[in-house]
Formats: C-alpha cells, structure tokens, sequence
C-alpha cells in the first residue's frame, strides 16, 4: 500500500532496504548460530548514516524524527530482528540525551552518536525493576565533583558493544519514584564493567548484559536533566523509541510472511501448489490483514509523535502492542505453512519465530503497554 | 589531488539476454548498473581522497540513461559528475571511446590520477583504460589490487599476477585500472543520496569536448562488429553449489540418479 512517503522518507526506505537484501539477509543465519555482534554491518549502517536519523541537525544529526528512524527499522527488522535491535538500541540509549539533556552533554555526545562512532545503551531494568521500574536499587551519590554509582543493570541490550550508556539511578531513595535521575556512563569509566553476554531464545546476535557498577565515578556534567527527573525522561524515553519496536514488529511480519506465501506457491501437495488451498489462503490472508493494519497504525502513531502532541503515551502503546502481537503471530502461522520445512532451521521462519517473542516483552512488555492505554482511557472518560 | 573516475552503464551481469533474432544484447528489461570493476574504483577513488584530500570526479560516456550511474557515483561519495553524451559517440569502438573519453578528461580538469575498473562485463575488452591513459601521456597500471601510499607524487601499489603480485612505484599524474580484490564498494549515504538528488550533472557533447568528429563513434572506429552469437551449446552443465560436503552430496545424488534412475 501505498503511504505517500516523501523524497527522503522513501530514500531512507531504499538505501535501509538495499542494506538489508545484501548484507542483513545473507548474514542473518551466521549470526544466529554464532551468536557474534553484528560490527561490520553496524558499522555500515553507520557510514550510510543511520545513526544520524535520530539525532537533531544543530548536533550532526539528520533530523530526528520518530517516523524516519521507524521507516529504518521496518526493513531492517524485515531481514533480522537481532541486527535491528543492535541499531535501535543506539537510539533508544541516545533519546535520553536527546529529549532531556543540557546543551554542553548534547554536544559532548550526540555528534559521536550520530556517526556511529559512540554506540549508545540504555539502562533500566534490574533483578528487582522490570515492569515495576520503581524497583530501582542503583544508586547514585554525590561527591564533590562526583556522582559515585553502585548496583547492577540487567539484561541491557548492547551491553559490552556500546560506548555510552544512559543509566537511571536513584539519587534521593525516600522520594520514591521522584528520587531517581539519570546519568551518561561511558565505558571507559572507573568502576563500570559488563557481565558476559546473555543466552537467549531469539535476537542471538544482539549484545545482552549486566552492567556492573562498582564505586563507578562520574563527572557532574553527566546527569541528565535534572535531579530527580530521572523517571520522567525515561517515560518520554519509551514513548519515542516504542514505535520502532513496533515497526521490528511490522518488518518481522512482514519478512515472515514473504517466507510463506513464496513456499505456498513453491510447494506442492496433492498435484497443486499449496497456496490453491483456501485453508492455506485463509492463513495467508490473515497475516496480510494483520501486517497492513499494523503498518498503518505504526506510521500513524510515529507522525502523531513527530508532531511533539503533549499526550503520546496511548498512541506509541497501541502501535507497540498491536505490531509486536501480529509479529508473533504471524511468525508461528509462517512455520505453520511452511510445515516441516518451517521449522528447520535451513529456512528463517523458525529463527523469525524466536526473535518475535521478545518484541511482545522488551521495552515494556505488552501487558504493561496495555496498563498504559488503560490508563489513558481512565483518564479520557473523566 | 584531483582524482577522475571513469565509469560505465552495463546491463546486470546477472540479467544478460542475447536477442534470438539479432543476436545482439537484448537491452529491454534489462537493469542497468555501473560495471562492477568501475564501482571498486570509485570506491578507491573516494578512499583516496578520504586519506588524502583532494577531489573525486566521475565521468561517464553512454547515452542519457547513464545519468543514473553518476547519480549513484554523488551518493557514494563522488564530488563532481560529467555525463559525455553525443549521438556522434554511438558505435564507437574502443579507439573511438578512449579518444572521446581523453578529450572530456581534459575538458573536466587536469586530474593527478584517473582510475578505472580493469574491463567492462559488457564489452571484457580491457583496452580502454590502457587506451586513455596513453593518450593522456600517463603512466599506467592494471589490475591494480592495493594502493599502499602516495609520497611526494609517486603511488606506491600492488598489481595483481596469475602467482601472486607486484609491488611498483608509478609517478603522478598516471592511470590505474582496478581488480575486485582492491575493496569493498560502500553502500550510499542518505547525505549522498540528498545530495546526489539535488545535484545537476554537467552533460559534455562532442562539441563540448572539441573533438575531431572524424575520430568519433561508429565512422571513428576500425573495429567492426560482423556478427555476434552465443556459442554452441556442447551438452547440459548444471553448476552445483553450496560447501564442499553439500556439493558432494549433491554430485554423488546426480551420479546415483543416472545410474540407476531417478
């Protein structure tokens, strides 16, 4: 269908779509079974200026806008989840700095960003803070010059690969939720280490790690926002960067189901080919539905949130819930037509299958999104 | 330094017909991409400059279609892009092309080194680069596979042999025709690809570059194609592909199948 993009959204849509047909497809596999990050293509999304797609123009960036940066990741998603995620975790790690961060720490790091040189991180989720981010048991204290950091991140994406990490910490424990800020922790920072990288069910090639802070020492300069702000920067953090989960989501299906009905004409059975089949079609039919629908309510809700709307909460929620739920189905119905076949892993729909899972859980789990547009609706019919 | 890179449109090897009737190169529906050995050389070109300064300047001699491979060349990294382009041009052989080629080379500036891929997939001759450079009164070096350092005006490269390679030294200004090995093409950028999008291609026609019309296209070339056609067809291949396991598998499976029926 056609979305009546312009001269340099479909730009982004090509050059995404070229990277992803010579370089993402013929190397998904490889990746998946060794489990190694995905640097040289990082690497060449960053010369061809991905990475500059969600950085503002005054800090080297191309503009920032959620759709571009979702119209990126649906064709990187479209050739593998893992890849995508080890991009888009640079702009989730970034927007932090983006939406809240003073003037100098933009200049000090957005520039590297947006030529790939720093990849970012973000940095939220802990044994006890998943879905209940008020769990929070990082902490952050004052000293001199100095905040000095300790607690542990976990499952942090890009962990180990990234060169900055946004980290949220509480600063003042007894305010609860208003106690938390947020801080750029680089790498090379005394006391900041990495756990080896995590075993998963899918995205196997994406970095995924504990962070370790131990008596970690970092510049003033590196709060983000202001103190206290922490939690509210993270809320503005998720509302932008779900859409892109979303449009994984929208490419996952969309890959799946190019799988599908390929074979379906391919493969026959009882002297037809089986997509002559209506219980075959009906499948088909039904993951098209539900990929367009989806599409459509992605680049929707993406240009409502370029449009800065002071509510976008419910719209980035929706888009995430309903994308990454008929990603997951749609990658099972896949194996499903594809029979037998699907679920060897000689053909990509089993590793689609995997990779699904975890847009329905990261970056706010689909229950928890749902909270939110319940949430909003509570509010709406006062 | 002034880099110039020769470039040109050749149908996707991938998608080559021949016309049954004409048996010419049956152009229609056939994509059309810069040769691939001209990609490793703007790539080099572009590299080049990257480490050294300077400017990279792409030229193409086709017909108005070509503008698409300099557009392609702007958003790969090319600064400046001459389509030469002139019904006069059509026919020419690779005398006629390289005289072309030499007089817009000079008309586009005086370049310190002109790179080019070492043959067209279309054509294979491998003329053209040594044929210009001679009328530029350049050194040159083919299938050149390594740049390793340019140092006061002298390029110090490896040429590529059937066992192994050559290491030479060439002075400035000369001309180099590139193997695959050399690198790997980039990508666009979405900041070439804008630029590229608002860039306006100088057109240079035969009048443009001053040229003798005597020495161009079809009247200006001694080669004379009498007639072309595929060769006969000696029995059926089938190409088997995959790792050395799965090809004997599969090659074992053939020779079982013919034996005994499938």
């Amino acid at each position: 269908m056609d979305h009546f993009l312009n001269e340099d959204q479909q730009m982004i849509v090509d050059l995404a779509k070229q990277i992803t047909d010579e370089m993402i497809i013929p190397n998904r596999a490889k990746y998946d079974e060794t489990e190694g990050y995905p640097l040289d293509i990082v690497e060449t999304m960053a010369k061809s200026d991905f990475f500059a797609l969600f950085v503002p123009e005054e800090y080297g960036g191309l503009g920032g806008g959620c759709f571009d940066t979702v119209l990126a990741l649906e064709q990187f998603g479209r050739g593998c989840v893992g890849i995508a995620t080890a991009y888009a975790a640079s702009a989730l790690g970034a927007y932090p700095i983006v939406i809240s961060g003073s003037k100098e720490l933009k200049e000090q790091f957005l520039p590297d960003i947006a030529t790939g040189k720093k990849r970012a991180a973000f940095a939220l989720t802990e044994a006890n803070a998943g879905s209940d981010a008020s769990g929070i048991q990082t902490t952050a204290v004052e000293d001199g010059d100095y905040w000095v950091l300790n607690g542990t991140k976990q499952w942090i994406t890009n962990g180990g690969q990234a060169h900055l990490y946004t980290v949220i910490a509480m600063t003042d424990p007894h305010k609860g939720p208003r106690g938390a800020t947020m801080f750029v922790v680089e790498s090379t920072d005394p006391g900041f280490s990495c756990g080896p990288k995590e075993k998963k069910l899918g995205i196997r090639t994406s970095a995924t790690t504990e962070l370790i802070f131990k008596d970690c020492r970092i510049p003033k300069s590196r709060m983000i926002g202001r103190r206290g702000a922490g939690f509210i920067t993270v809320m503005k953090t998720l509302d932008k960067s779900r859409p892109g989960i979303a449009s994984l989501g929208v490419g996952l299906a969309q890959g799946a189901l190019d799988e599908a009905a390929t074979y379906a004409k391919q493969r026959v059975q009882f002297g037809k080919p089986i997509i002559s089949f209506q219980a075959v079609q009906h499948m088909l039919a039904d993951m098209a539905i539900q990929t367009e629908a989806s599409r459509a309510l992605v680049y929707v809700s993406a240009k409502h949130i370029d449009a800065h709307p002071k509510q976008m909460s419910k719209a980035s929620a929706m888009c995430k819930v309903m994308a990454t739920d008929t990603a997951m189905k749609v990658a099972v119905d896949a194996v499903q037509v594809m029979g037998g076949y699907g679920y060897m892993r000689e053909y990509p729909v089993e590793k689609m299958m995997r990779d699904a899972k975890i847009l329905q859980i990261y970056e706010g789990t689909n229950q928890i999104q749902r909270n939110v547009i319940g949430q909003e609706l509570n509010k709406e019919y006062n | 330094m002034n880099i110039v890179v020769c470039i040109k449109q050749v149908p996707d090897a991938k998608d080559v017909r021949l016309d049954p009737e004409t048996n010419t190169l049956s152009r229609e529906g056939v994509k059309s991409v810069i040769n691939p050995y001209d990609r490793h050389a703007l790539e080099e070109g572009v590299r080049l400059k990257e480490e050294y300064g300077g400017t990279v300047t792409v030229i193409s001699m086709g017909p108005p279609q070509a503008q698409a491979i300099l557009t392609e060349a702007i958003s790969c990294g090319a600064d400046e892009a001459f389509l030469v382009s002139d019904r006069a041009f059509a026919g020419a052989d690779t005398l006629a092309t390289t005289y072309t080629l030499a007089q817009a080379v000079a008309k586009a500036g005086k370049p310190d080194l002109v790179l080019c891929g070492k043959q067209a997939t279309d054509g294979d001759t491998a003329q053209v680069g040594p044929g210009l450079a001679v009328r530029l009164d350049m050194p040159f070096v083919t299938c050149v596979k390594k740049v390793r350092t340019i140092a006061k005006d002298v390029l110090t490269l490896e040429r590529m042999m059937d066992d192994g390679y050559d290491v030479l030294e060439v002075d400035l200004p000369a001309l180099l025709t590139v193997v695959k090995e050399i690198n790997t093409p980039r990508f666009p950028s979405l900041r070439g690809m804008r630029r590229a999008r608002d860039y306006q291609i100088t057109s240079l026609t035969a009048e443009d570059i001053g040229a003798d019309s005597s020495r161009l296209g079809l009247g200006g070339s001694p080669t004379q194609v009498v007639s072309v056609f595929p060769p006969e067809k000696k029995g059926d291949r089938t190409m088997i592909e995959g790792s050395v396991a799965e090809q004997v598998d599969k090659l074992a499976e053939i020779l079982f199948d013919s034996a005994f029926g499938a």
